[in-house]
């Protein structure tokens, strides 16, 4: 008699569902999934459940092989259940084990429903194995997926949100720079402070490099390229916040900013004020805390 | 269009690239400009390219090249209006264009040339480097 590994593994579904499902759970729970607390016990059951009906109506579809269409409710709520589990931060050993732990569960099952045919046997424990470790190669392979299209859109977050470009005063920016500046970050600064002079018709922009914990000579050569590039925009650029340690490994390194450069914010920002004719000026003697809290 | 029209205000002259550049048509400007230049007796040179979506490196230098020959014959050139897109473009070619002065629009380069003598003097002052 061939080998008809999806005939068994329905028949054994059909008439076995519920074993199959409590030696399964019994498995996983062995195996520690649930106690990182990330998942609840029924809720794994419904899961798994969800799981077994698809893959029975997989192997009705007549074949072992995972890509026929049969097998598309099971790809899909597996590649489901892999991209929220990747979200939520389960391992991808835990992910990957509820898929292979099956194996074990229906290869015993199969055992004890036929345990005379041993040709039969081995060759649907054969096909069996693979069809599972498909849905495991399947399932790992969303996890990952998931977990690259998380780690990009981070990225992509965190280089918006370390170059905003900050209106300080009429025709006055500020562009406080945070992180390594490589090129990638350089194109998106620089985006950003020329769209921001024109839309703010800014005259000076002040790029405050506090933020950034190294400067060799490709970060200067980049800072210089924003501030010629705001040049020829009509912006004049000052640079500010170098900190004495990077000051000094400028030096040693050779590295030249030909441009204006202060050591604090607030000395670039009174330059701006002065360079439009504006002066900052005491009105009036300051008062105590207190009163200042209260009024 | 086989020439970019130069326009004189005051004793400035007023040049809007509003066509694609192509290399003759920044030679045949270059010739003109340095001419009215001359002819006009013009102390500052505006160049309004904000109408420029695409710039190669023949026409930043026949920006650096214009600047040039301007300060020769005592004219200031400003150029006025450039895109970010372009500015980007011209600082990735290696054209930081330093013979040049720059405005935002028009009217600042307008303000920038009349008052440059000024400006100059308050520079000195309140630079504070």
């Amino acid at each position: 008699m061939a080998p008809d590994a999806h005939k068994a593994i329905a028949e054994l579904l059909a008439s076995q569902e519920d074993h199959v499902l409590r030696e399964w759970l019994r498995q996983l729970k062995e195996d520690g999934t649930l106690d990182s607390g990330r998942i609840r016990e029924n809720e794994q059951a419904v899961q798994c459940t969800q799981i077994l009906r698809q893959l029975r109506q997989g192997a009705q579809g007549g074949t072992v092989d995972l890509s026929n269409a049969a097998y598309e409710p099971l790809r899909d709520t597996l590649a489901d259940l892999s991209r929220s589990r990747a979200l939520q931060g389960f391992t991808p050993r835990e992910t990957a084990m509820l898929v292979l732990s099956l194996k074990e569960v229906l290869f015993d099952a199969l055992a004890r429903q036929h345990p005379d045919d041993a040709t039969f046997l081995a060759k649907a424990t054969n096909q069996i194995g693979l069809l599972l470790d498909r849905l495991g190669l399947h399932t790992m392979e969303v996890f990952q997926q998931s977990r690259e299209e998380l780690i990009v859109r981070q990225q992509q977050e965190i280089s918006e949100l370390s170059t905003p470009v900050i209106k300080l005063w009429d025709r006055v920016l500020a562009l406080p720079l945070i992180g390594t500046l490589d090129s990638q970050r350089t194109q998106v600064v620089m985006e950003n402070l020329l769209e921001s002079i024109v839309q703010q018709g800014a005259e000076i922009a002040i790029i405050d490099i506090t933020g950034v914990p190294t400067v060799d000579t490709l970060t200067a050569q980049h800072l210089l390229k924003t501030v010629a590039a705001a040049r020829l925009m009509g912006a004049d650029c000052i640079i500010s916040g170098i900190r004495p340690q990077i000051a000094q490994t400028m030096v040693h390194l050779g590295v030249e900013l030909t441009v204006v450069s202060k050591a604090t914010l607030a000395d670039a920002f009174a330059l701006a004020l002065a360079r439009q004719g504006r002066a900052v000026v005491k009105v009036r003697p300051a008062a105590p805390a207190a009163d200042a809290a209260r009024t | 269009m086989d020439r970019i029209p130069i326009l004189k205000l005051g004793n400035a002259l007023l040049v809007t690239i509003q066509v694609d550049m192509h290399d003759r048509l920044a030679t045949a400007l270059e010739e003109d400009l340095t001419a009215r230049i001359v002819s006009a007796g013009a102390r500052g040179v505006l160049i309004d390219i904000s109408a420029l979506e695409v710039v190669d490196s023949f026409i930043g230098r026949m920006l650096d090249n214009i600047a040039a020959v301007s300060r020769i014959l005592d004219a200031d050139t400003v150029v006025v209006g450039m895109r970010p897109a372009v500015a980007i473009t011209l600082v990735e070619l290696g054209l930081s264009l330093t013979g040049v002065k720059t405005a935002l629009n028009v009217e600042r380069g307008m303000s920038m040339i009349s008052g440059l003598g000024r400006l100059a003097a308050l520079d000195a002052d309140d630079d504070g480097e």
